[in-house]
């Protein structure tokens, strides 16, 4: 197991060295120029060139590269113009956020998502499959800033009943001691009732945004799973034998489904960090998605090179999981071939 | 932690949550905050809380002018609608006491009981050290500076611990006020230098993260992109202690729901939200809508001179006659600028800027004189603007492609992204395009020295260059400074005549500041810079 892990941290080295590369020549070839923007309205020429001298950018491509490179193995991902602050530590503090809000968003997906394909594979051509069918065509279709901001109308402007979507916690509260940085676990650890209730309340509309944003391919996907074992040979023998239904799709059939399921949860649990950075805009929420957007409109490099390099090791951290996840479901699987 | 930890954590807070009294205690301490406490919803925040920064923006001046003070500010008057206005020509001291203009120079008596926000008294050294740094660090805030002709770290001297002397290098007019913008900032020097290194002198790393200044307010809390949290400075002396304790201010990037938030009472204050919005606030009046045009500042579309067909002044005026000016004050605006354009004709020009020019939309005449120009088929552009600011650009720009449309000109759209419009107005390229210029000092000569002067600055976004316009833009400087009435009103009218009759450049409308606010919040006042003062504002 050991081994393989390492290996295959070690195969994910040439492709974050690819990131490394890429992501700096694309950054410097967005038009624009930061020199002159972060210059001010009333710069003169001769400011735009102090502050392209003070910020490196007028040395070759070569060098800034290498000295980009040489800070990165120090653990230093640059300084962020827009915010002014270093980007590992704005990475750091916002990555929690952005990470409490999407596994709360799956996690709402995916109890809603499986039970719902699971009930519409075992009863196809019913009024749950076309529930599920229509649910989630309709979750699908909406683009989630639009989503998100039909939920704050609803439920916060018209009815009052959510409080107000500014990001994680009510004005009036304090954050609770940094512990894992989700604001659900640490207020707990913190004894702060009220602040979690308000923790939780701040998280109901964006999660359910995303969670209606990934609802189509989770339940989609074991809907189809589920239909393809069920109709498989094995689950006919256990029929026959005369198992309780509950038993033949349970233990039987859900558990040989979920191998495809599984794989389709990384993939929209990649795609949910995307989207976050148009509920974290909506929902004002201080996660990584709305730094990086903003990084990139005033063409601030640092913050956009550290947002890629980070996505790119959790996306190899990710996949790694899921790996070890099929060994897990499916012995079958052999994890060393 | 271990299981059975978190177990007793998990029973012990089920039991507090059984406490039915506790939520509602805390939920009155809270509204006592609340009532001292002003929320303020904005789309950015400050990048940095020094404006001597590098690329400090323009929301981090906000926290520069309510955390910092300055020797002298200006004094209020009432402005359009009984809203408090900075009074252009008069001032108070701030940290001075007093201070007495002489020929050549300007003398500061220090306010003995003024203290930074640690404890240490203010002295003249802080002076001359902020005001050392504001010329030297470069970028912006020097260049401020120089526009009062303050560029020498010499001109600034320590006369004794509480009196300090600016020498003019010139005379000029724009000096006085230039010492009440926000960047000459009285900075905390020795707790600065304390926290300096070789490679930043001036401490500007500190300082970017924490207020060390004198000022009304100090930063307790900020959180880049996210929230700055300010609280009052007790021991104020730069004015009236200010009635608000606390200022929260939270960055919502969406539009729609500071709206929301301010319509359901959450919100205190927001400012940046579209024209369509503030026009239908304060239609149903449940909120304050204070709208104020811009002081210097104008809305115009650029031409750019040096190439053709722009390079012809009749294809320039051509265009003039041709914009769909009241659509765009419609349709646009929704009504929330000041028109400047359609003067009457027999209309005498005035000693002011912004004013009306006389150009109406005429389609006809716009077709003959284009005809006279020798296009009478017209021809092909493009017309830019900043995305930045694509609410009002936008719409602005489809509207003129529309009029243009009907003299036979074909535009096509460029979108240019924000991070790009500098560099792009830099590059002096573009041939049409739509902008928006506000000068902090509102003089007249300010504006057009920035504008339409022969030495190109990168507002001069048109290439104009005429040697009769130099001529009485540094004719007017000089008249302002030596005092000479006549001749300041006589260059003043010539040289708004000229912009007139060249029309390098077409003012459309002189923009207004939109501010929302509940209603028990008072004490809004126009600034220059257009951000909010909270040291006079008060809530109940």
């Amino acid at each position: 197991m050991l081994t393989m892990i390492g290996k295959r941290l070690m195969f994910a080295i040439p492709s974050l060295i690819g990131v490394v590369i890429v992501t700096f020549l694309l950054t410097r070839a967005l038009p624009g120029d930061p020199a002159a923007y972060f210059a001010g309205p009333a710069a003169t020429k001769e400011a735009v060139e102090q502050i392209r001298k003070k910020l490196g950018l007028d040395r070759p491509l070569i060098e800034q590269f290498f000295r980009y490179t040489n800070d990165l193995a120090h653990g230093d991902f640059g300084n962020s113009l827009t915010t002014g602050q270093p980007v590992a530590a704005e990475i750091r503090n916002r990555l929690p956020a952005s990470a409490e809000l999407t596994l709360l968003g799956l996690f709402v997906s995916i109890v809603i998502a499986i039970p719902l394909g699971v009930l519409a594979a075992t009863r196809p051509g019913s009024w749950i499959d076309h529930l599920c069918r229509v649910t989630t065509t309709a979750g699908v279709s909406l683009p989630v800033f639009f989503t998100g901001l039909v939920l704050v109308y609803v439920f916060y402007f018209r009815l009052g009943w959510s409080p107000a979507p500014l990001g994680r916690l009510d004005v009036f509260y304090s954050a609770p001691p940094t512990v894992t940085g989700f604001y659900l676990i640490d207020t707990l650890i913190a004894r702060d009732a009220e602040a979690f209730r308000s923790a939780l309340s701040q998280l109901i509309l964006p999660a359910t945004t995303l969670a209606v944003f990934s609802l189509a391919p989770i339940a989609r996907m074991t809907r189809a799973s589920m239909l393809a074992v069920l109709a498989s040979e094995f689950v006919r023998t256990a029929r026959a034998s005369g198992l309780s239904p509950s038993t033949v799709i349970v233990t039987y059939a859900f558990r040989n489904a979920m191998l495809p399921v599984i794989t389709t949860l990384s993939m929209v649990f990649s795609f949910l960090l995307g989207a976050n950075v148009l509920v974290e805009k909506v929902f004002a929420w201080p996660g990584i998605g709305s730094y990086a957007v903003e990084a990139l409109i005033s063409s601030d490099f640092a913050p956009v090179q550290g947002f890629v390099l980070t996505m790119a090791v959790m996306y190899v951290l990710l996949n790694l999981v899921i790996d070890i996840l099929y060994g897990v479901i499916d012995p079958r699987v052999r994890l060393e071939g | 932690m271990k299981r059975r930890d978190f177990l007793k954590s998990v029973s012990g807070l089920a039991a507090g949550a059984a406490l039915p009294a506790m939520p509602s205690v805390i939920s009155s301490a809270k509204a006592d905050a609340r009532s001292e406490t002003l929320l303020i919803v904005s789309e950015g925040g400050p990048n940095n809380l020094d404006i001597h920064g590098v690329g400090t923006n323009v929301p981090g001046y906000e926290v520069s002018w309510n955390c910092y003070d300055r020797l002298i500010s200006h004094e209020m008057k009432s402005g359009p609608g009984g809203v408090p206005y900075y009074d252009r020509d008069k001032f108070k001291g701030e940290l001075a006491e007093d201070f007495r203009i002489d020929d050549m120079s300007v003398t500061f008596k220090l306010k003995k009981n003024a203290k930074f926000h640690d404890g240490t008294p203010v002295t003249a050294k802080d002076v001359k050290w902020s005001l050392d740094r504001a010329v030297s660090v470069g970028g912006f805030p020097t260049f401020q500076m120089s526009a009062g002709s303050l560029t020498k770290p010499e001109q600034f001297v320590v006369v004794d611990d509480y009196t300090v002397r600016v020498d003019f290098l010139k005379k000029d007019k724009l000096t006085i006020p230039d010492l009440a913008v926000i960047v000459p900032c009285i900075v905390n020097s020795e707790l600065v230098k304390k926290n300096a290194s070789e490679k930043d002198p001036w401490g500007l790393e500190f300082t970017k993260q924490q207020t060390a200044g004198s000022g009304a307010y100090k930063v307790t809390k900020w959180t880049a992109g996210t929230e700055v949290i300010m609280e009052r400075n007790e021991d104020w002396v730069g004015g009236p202690l200010p009635k608000i304790k606390r200022v929260i201010w939270r960055m919502v990037p969406q539009a729609g729901n500071r709206r929301a938030l301010l319509e359901r009472g959450d919100a205190d204050i927001s400012y940046e939200l579209p024209f369509k919005d503030f026009q239908e606030m304060k239609a149903n009046g449940k909120l304050n809508v204070v709208s104020l045009p811009f002081s210097n500042g104008i809305q115009y579309i650029g031409m750019n001179v040096t190439k053709p067909p722009f390079d012809n002044p009749k294809v320039r005026q051509a265009i003039a006659y041709a914009l769909p000016y009241q659509k765009i004050m419609d349709a646009v605006l929704f009504g929330l600028g000041n028109p400047m354009f359609g003067a009457p004709k027999d209309k005498a020009t005035e000693v002011a800027w912004p004013q009306p020019h006389k150009y109406n939309t005429d389609i006809e005449k716009a077709k003959a004189l284009l005809s006279e120009a020798g296009y009478a088929n017209g021809f092909e552009t493009t017309i830019s603007f900043d995305l930045n600011f694509a609410g009002v650009n936008e719409p602005l720009c489809v509207l003129v492609q529309e009029s243009l449309a009907q003299i036979g000109i074909k535009t096509t759209i460029n979108k240019v992204p924000g991070a790009n419009w500098r560099t792009e107005l830099n590059k002096k390229e573009m041939p049409l395009f739509t902008n928006v210029f506000s000068g902090w000092l509102d003089y007249p000569e300010y504006f057009f020295y920035w504008c339409y002067h022969g030495n190109n600055s990168v507002f001069n976004t048109m290439s104009y260059k005429s040697a009769e316009m130099d001529k009485l833009i540094d004719g007017a400087r000089t008249a302002a400074a030596s005092g000479d009435k006549a001749a300041y009103d006589a260059d003043v009218k010539g040289f708004v005549n000229l912009a007139f009759t060249d029309i390098p450049r077409i003012p459309l409308y002189q923009p207004f500041v939109n501010v929302a606010m509940q209603k028990n919040i008072s004490g809004y006042q126009y600034w220059f810079h257009r951000r909010l003062d909270y040291r006079a504002m008060a809530k109940g």
